[in-house]
């Protein structure tokens, strides 16, 4: 598969009068990062809804896979291997983080309509999801509740997570939100190493973790993406660094 | 089926729809407000009821009995909101249901224990007793076309209220945004119970109105408080002009329903049968209509999107 | 075993005990109370699967409760006038038989739970307690304004179905009979809650939006939880209506549908056994309180007022040791 794992085109959402969504085209490439930027209100939350499906466009198309997938719901996405997590931690907080990831074990096979057979007992969704939660760097917290752990390992479980849906890409929203420099130093190496995966779009307000992680970035201001280029390209571009960026980047 | 006949049946519409308003504008500004679902309101309705009817009773004044059940209610109200209603607001659904679902069961019994088991009639007042000669040779009842005037008096009453005063944009900041206003130093306690108050107040005279033209007995509450979830669910939660809208609509669909299906189906079927299928669709009717309703827009017609 | 298993299975063995010492003793009204307690019991082990660990606040269960009586009620009293149910588009003659009446229960409040959940689930919060109501609300008064069927003054039937091999008017065996049923519902529901879909449902309440992120459509969770627990309480209607060869619309008032949820909440909502806990304790109060004062439901609401307010694990909770919901 060479072309874009993920293409969006032309997309647009507007809010009564307020648009949200400005004729935004993007796309994310096999094997790569990419990260989303821009200044709040810019419209990355509802840009990130129009790609997972909780919300319909106005217009534009979404390709996944070569595939349009505008009338695939929310969940039917995700088990193409859209793989999301959340900004603030969505984990259902009495499991504990085994049965968080063995929820997502289960919901990727599709196989939710089983009434007999006690699903924590079984080795087909216990097996995969430890894995999982090992490769998010969660080795030993198998059986801690998820409302109990610390902030940095809920993002990680979130990572967990994401990796349990058979992932074709990765759509990870502010990872690093909350995380202290330790902690978003650590995940910042896990979301390098997940990349062998399957290409990340990212968004991100940490400009460490861009910097460091993104082959391209794409600059969102006023629901518009005002540029799409490498690193060096963003950092240098007179209109990111007047809307965004601030002279000195 | 004469012209007098469909009129009279219309106006009955709008007089129940305007009952229905009375109680659902209560429920959704406390739902809108507080966040609360209350299902004693209808409680608070038979409140008003009984105090009317006991007051005119004692003192031979229908009027004296209207303002008693204005004031019982919004009593009975306030005390229920600061005791128990109070402690509900942080709290999920399921106890606000269970909780308000205790407090029938403690207004009900009560009151039949106070009361006895047995209906209680008021009669009409003097002044509205009779009837009035309306534009086409309608003959209608005096006291049916107060409470069309009733209600249409305070829908305006309401439409002021929350559109050009103070507490009005106090109630609509609190539907918006609860916690913001408490930052903003809107003492929320007060208000609340204020909102409660006047929810119940005109629960009250709903149930006082209804009383007079029907009767007043235990249980009256409930299959009103019913009926205005209907409305609510049609109009919209938190909307002053949806449970307008829906009161009306589900008042005139019941009325026209309940008095002309069955001699629609006597049209192809034999009459007894007519009646029965007839009257037994029309009693559903409404639920009919709130199930199209949520069909084709669940929020309501006048609801915010969720 | 868990804690939380040994109190469950406690409590239905209190029920049994209390039953075999009845029968010792020859009191056949205490039977026929627990029975009631046990189909009571029932009831709310379906509305507990939605409620309890669905977190769905349906205020209408009534109406499957009065379905599965209803059907009870039409097949005996035809299989007693001899006349067919219907004639279109087959002949359906009434029965007088349980198990067949059981299944037609089951199937009809199924469908109906089909249809009114289609259409609740549409909402949520408020709006689904205020629609579940009116669904169930609309039932009643199509029982109410329906004749042949004896309108608001509810049909009896006089004779108590049959079950091969049994004599279902002796009070200890039409109980054992519900036990058995009890204990199948309690089974069943363990066994849903700890399965995938178990799993899929408790998402669906506590994280809807990740539910969805990990590809299950909470809808259609919900929906089959919906209809399965209308079957179960379906079915407690149709043994209701036996117990009291007696069917009426109250079987479909909102009243009914807050005791069926009474019921849950007093025995601790999300608890397996929370139900029988929660329907003896009525029972019990019913009993007790109300050869105190006619006026009793006044202080179960009080009652009902002080677990809300103080107490939302309800008994097991308390059992259990404190609030775990």
């Amino acid at each position: 598969m060479s072309g874009p794992i993920l293409e969006v085109e032309g997309l647009q959402k507007s809010f009564g009068a307020l648009k949200a969504t400005d004729e935004v085209t993007l796309d994310l490439r096999p094997g790569e990062i990419h990260a989303l930027i821009g200044p709040n209100g810019a419209g990355k939350s509802t840009l990130i809804k129009l790609i997972t499906g909780e919300i319909a466009a106005d217009a534009g198309r979404i390709r996944f896979e070569g595939q349009a997938i505008d009338t695939v719901d929310a969940a039917g996405r995700a088990r193409l291997g859209l793989a999301r997590s959340f900004q603030v931690s969505q984990l259902v907080p009495d499991f504990t983080a085994l049965e968080n990831v063995m929820l997502a074990v289960q919901g990727a096979s599709g196989e939710s309509f089983r009434f007999l057979r006690p699903a924590l007992a079984d080795p087909a969704l216990i097996e995969p999801a430890a894995f999982h939660l090992a490769h998010a760097g969660l080795a030993g917290r198998e059986r801690v509740a998820a409302a109990a752990l610390s902030h940095g390992e809920r993002r990680r479980l979130e990572i967990a997570m994401a990796l349990a849906m058979r992932p074709r890409a990765f759509l990870l929203d502010e990872p690093m939100a909350g995380m202290g420099a330790d902690g978003a130093r650590d995940l910042t190496a896990l979301l390098s190493d997940l990349r062998a995966e399957a290409p990340i779009l990212l968004v991100e307000h940490d400009m460490d973790a861009v910097f460091a992680l993104a082959d391209r970035v794409s600059v969102l201001v006023y629901g518009r993406v005002i540029a799409t280029g490498s690193v060096a390209e963003i950092r240098a571009d007179p209109e990111v660094r007047r809307s965004y960026l601030g002279e000195q980047a | 089926m004469s012209a007098l006949l469909v009129a009279e049946q219309v106006l009955n519409g709008l007089q129940y729809g305007m009952m229905l308003f009375l109680m659902a504008a209560g429920l959704t500004l406390v739902f809108g407000v507080m966040g609360l679902i209350n299902l004693a309101h209808g409680a608070l309705y038979m409140t008003g009821a009984f105090a009317c009817a006991a007051v005119a009773a004692a003192t031979g004044s229908f009027w004296l009995g209207l303002a008693a059940s204005l004031a019982a209610a919004a009593a009975a109200g306030a005390l229920v909101e600061l005791a128990v209603i109070r402690r509900l607001y942080a709290r999920d659904h399921l106890d606000q249901v269970l909780a308000t679902f205790a407090l029938i069961l403690v207004f009900s019994e009560t009151t039949r224990w106070l009361f006895g088991s047995f209906p209680l009639y008021l009669s009409l007042p003097a002044a509205l007793s009779g009837a009035v000669s309306l534009p086409g040779g309608l003959v209608y009842p005096a006291f049916r076309l107060a409470i069309i005037g009733i209600g249409i008096a305070v829908a305006a009453f309401l439409f002021w209220l929350i559109g050009r005063t103070r507490l009005g944009i106090r109630i609509r900041a609190g539907e918006a945004d609860r916690e913001m206003i408490a930052a903003l130093g809107v003492d929320i306690g007060r208000l609340y119970t204020l909102v409660f108050a006047l929810g119940a107040a005109l629960a009250g005279l709903a149930g006082a109105l209804v009383g007079t033209i029907q009767s007043v007995q235990v249980g009256m509450g409930e299959p009103v408080l019913i009926l205005a979830f209907v409305v609510i669910v049609i109009g919209g939660i938190g909307s002053i002009r949806g449970a307008l809208v829906g009161a009306l609509v589900v008042g005139m669909t019941d009325t026209l329903g309940k008095a002309f299906l069955p001699q629609l189906f006597a049209l192809a079927m034999e009459p007894s049968a007519a009646r029965a299928v007839g009257s037994a669709l029309a009693s559903m009717l409404i639920y009919i209509l709130m199930a199209a309703v949520l069909i084709v827009r669940p929020q309501g017609l006048f609801g915010a999107r969720a | 075993m868990s804690r939380a298993a040994i109190i469950d299975a406690g409590l239905f063995a209190t029920l049994i005990a209390v039953v075999l010492v009845a029968q010792a003793a020859g009191e056949p009204f205490v039977i026929t109370l627990a029975t009631k307690a046990a189909i009571f019991a029932l009831a709310g082990v379906g509305l507990n699967l939605v409620l309890g660990y669905g977190g769905l606040v349906s205020f209408g269960h009534a109406a499957f409760f009065g379905i599965g009586g209803y059907v009870a009620g039409i097949l005996a009293s035809h299989a007693m006038s001899g006349q067919p149910v219907a004639t279109f588009p087959f002949t359906m003659q009434g029965s007088n038989e349980m198990l067949a009446i059981w299944p037609m229960a089951m199937l009809l409040a199924g469908l109906a739970a089909l249809a009114i959940g289609a259409l609740s689930l549409r909402t949520s919060g408020v709006y689904f307690i205020m629609v579940t109501l009116a669904f169930a609300q609309m039932l009643y008064y199509f029982a109410i304004s329906w004749p042949a069927y004896g309108g608001e003054d509810g049909l009896s039937f006089y004779v108590r179905n049959t079950f091969p091999g049994l004599n279902t008017f002796d009070p200890i065996q039409f109980f054992a009979i519900v036990a058995v049923l009890l204990g199948l519902g309690l089974l069943l529901s363990a066994l849903i809650v700890r399965s995938r879909f178990g799993l899929a449902l408790r998402a669906a309440r506590a994280a809807p939006g990740r539910a969805v992120a990990v590809g299950i459509r909470p809808f259609g969770i919900r929906l089959t939880a919906f209809v399965i627990s209308g079957m179960i309480t379906g079915l407690a209607g149709a043994l209701y209506a036996d117990l009291n060869r007696f069917v009426s619309p109250t079987m479909l008032s909102w009243h009914m549908s807050g005791e069926i949820m009474v019921f849950v909440i007093l025995g601790g909502i999300g608890r397996l056994a929370g139900p029988l806990a929660g329907a003896g304790a009525y029972i019990l109060l019913e009993h007790l309180l109300g050869g105190v004062s006619e006026y009793w439901q006044a202080l179960l609401g009080l009652l009902l007022l002080v677990i809300v307010l103080f107490a939302p694990g309800g008994i097991v909770g308390m059992l259990n040791g404190g609030r775990g919901r």
